[in-house]
């Protein structure tokens, strides 16, 4: 299976990506995860100015076949959600590192960032599984 | 040919593998002598003669069908119609059990779905599910859907001292261990009004009943404004409601509640000694994924054929886990389906019929009540049951009823409400003939002032 990988953007070991745009963090999952999920249905978004923390269940993704929790990867308030995934919770599946994002947050700490897998250890990571 | 399907060989190497010798050791905790004790048995008899001593035994107890009844508090006498029991005796539906297979179950889940949509038009709410236990349980499961409303930030929950006994204590009975307040319900005669008061923004729900435990309506305009102030908070309205009254009343869907909940038994479910039965629970539709129970939905298969479904299931617990929204996924199947039924023979017409005769023979009872010297009614906006102050206690007055005219008299609101000495709750419904009613209010003066 070949999965899509955006270069830009740090993974978690838990699928989760970020990417640093202008001070802030855009949040969402991965290729790999949203194909283990299949089609998704519902995304229930953390509400605006909610307080993520760095591996804590931030949100809850449902598909057709499950509801699996997001963890936060990395700390921070957030600031924009994606309210498109209301009506067109597809996104997630169609564009995963585009269109289907979930979350902005400003970082409470950018170190956070660096610590998590770059895009070549993430992928060695989806090659193992 | 041998039921059980270990080997004594089989026995021997289990016994072997705990340290034990023979079975018999097992049983050393049991003094000997009752071990094997002698039954006393009566001799064995026909099944004509165990017929007829059963048919005996309940003949001793005095039922609504042959026994004037003003009692209800909760469980209520109405008149079943033949149909309802033909339905719900019909082999293909005859199981307590909800489906899991869409693919065999197909009229189950049509019936299910009917019965939600006569429920939500009955409330006046967007969705309702599949049904819960009873009235108690939806109390409950209300309860919990506000604290998930809430992400369980809000931690006080609001009951009014109206709603029924048996629902708030299993409302703590669920909620216990959570860290939470329940509150509202200490002053026993607080009204909507200070209900309201104890709204914060802390609170993620407030819980009232109309027609209340004592027959009261919350006036449309009070339970309107108690949504308002509710709302303010960010907290949720729940009301539980007598179905029945719905057929004369304004549904509390229209007035504001968020979530409307109640005892179903009173539409087509024999009281039966207090259940089986079943809880009604609908609610807004964009609370949807945070509801409890299950749900029933219409779709379309591969053909485009209608076909019928258990939906929004990723909320329960078998695919959510410790993270569902309750812990039941199953219904009363069977109660909601007489409930149907019977939504179905009386129409709307006849529901409402039924409502208007149960308002005007507890009317007709109150008025002839309140003439009696020694008796008060208490004053008020009531449905079908009111209280009546009488001038000695309340079970005293019931032994007298029935020994003397076999009559069995209303509820002893003492035995719920300590400070609620000689007051009887006493419930008419359809089935009360005016003679009844004529003779339950002579012998009241008869028992009351001797």
């Amino acid at each position: 299976m070949e999965y899509r990988f955006d270069e830009k953007a740090r993974y978690s070991k838990t699928h989760e990506w970020v990417r640093v745009e202008g001070g802030q963090a855009v949040i969402g999952i991965s290729d790999y995860a949203q194909n283990k999920l299949s089609d998704v249905v519902f995304v229930e978004l953390p509400a605006l100015g909610k307080e993520l923390r760095a591996g804590a269940a931030c949100m809850v993704i449902e598909s057709v076949k499950a509801a699996e929790e997001v963890f936060a990867p990395v700390s921070g308030a957030v600031v924009s959600r994606n309210e498109k995934l209301e009506k067109a919770p597809e996104l997630v599946n169609k564009d995963p590192f585009g269109d289907g994002w979930l979350v902005k947050v400003t970082l409470s700490d950018p170190r956070e960032v660096d610590s998590l897998l770059d895009v070549a250890a993430y992928r060695k990571l989806v090659e193992t599984l | 040919m041998s039921f059980i399907p270990n080997t004594a060989a089989d026995r021997d190497r289990m016994l072997e593998a705990i340290g034990v010798s023979a079975v018999g050791d097992l049983f050393r905790d049991v003094p000997q002598e009752h071990r094997f004790p002698r039954l006393e048995l009566l001799p064995a008899v026909s099944e004509q003669e165990i017929l007829k001593e059963l048919d005996d035994l309940a003949r001793r107890n005095a039922d609504c069908g042959h026994t004037p009844c003003f009692l209800g508090a909760g469980a209520y006498h109405h008149f079943i119609p033949s149909v309802v029991d033909f339905v719900v005796s019909r082999s293909e539906f005859y199981t307590a059990y909800t489906p899991y297979q869409p693919e065999i179950s197909q009229g189950t889940l049509q019936a299910i779905f009917e019965y939600q949509s006569m429920i939500a038009r009955l409330t006046g709410m967007e969705v309702s599910n599949a049904s819960h236990y009873d009235g108690a349980t939806s109390t409950a499961e209300a309860v919990i859907m506000a604290l998930n409303v809430g992400q369980h930030q809000r931690k006080r929950v609001v009951l009014s001292p109206g709603v029924h006994p048996h629902y708030r204590e299993v409302v703590r009975t669920y909620t216990q261990g959570m860290g939470l307040q329940v509150t509202g319900d200490e002053k026993p005669d607080a009204g909507p009004d200070q209900t309201a008061g104890l709204c914060d923004s802390s609170t993620a729900c407030v819980v009232v009943q109309s027609p209340d435990f004592f027959g009261r309506i919350i006036a449309p305009s009070a339970l309107e404004d108690l949504a308002k102030k509710v709302h303010a908070c960010g907290a949720l309205l729940v009301v539980a409601v007598n179905p029945i009254s719905l057929g004369l009343l304004i549904p509390p869907g229209e007035l504001g509640a968020d979530v409307v909940v109640g005892e179903g038994q009173a539409l087509g479910n024999a009281m039966a000694f207090g259940g089986p039965s079943l809880g009604f629970f609908a609610f807004r539709k964009d609370q949807i994924r945070r509801s409890s129970g299950r749900i029933a939905g219409e779709s379309t298969d591969r053909a485009g054929s209608r076909g019928y479904v258990f939906t929004l299931s990723t909320r329960e617990q078998h695919i959510r886990r410790d993270k569902a929204t309750s812990n039941i996924c199953t219904n009363q199947s069977l109660n909601a389906l007489a409930a149907a039924a019977y939504l179905t023979s009386l129409g709307p017409r006849g529901l409402r019929r039924v409502a208007e005769l149960c308002w005007h023979k507890a009317h007709y009872a109150a008025a002839g009540i309140a003439r009696l010297p020694g008796f008060t009614v208490e004053p008020g906006e009531f449905f079908h049951e009111f209280v009546v102050r009488c001038p000695r206690g309340v079970a005293e007055l019931n032994r007298r009823l029935y020994d003397r005219h076999g009559i069995i008299g209303g509820f002893d609101l003492v035995t719920q409400y300590p400070e609620r000495k000689n007051c009887m709750l006493v419930c008419c419904t359809e089935m009360n003939s005016r003679d009844e009613i004529d003779r339950f209010v002579s012998a009241l003066e008869e028992a009351g002032n001797e």
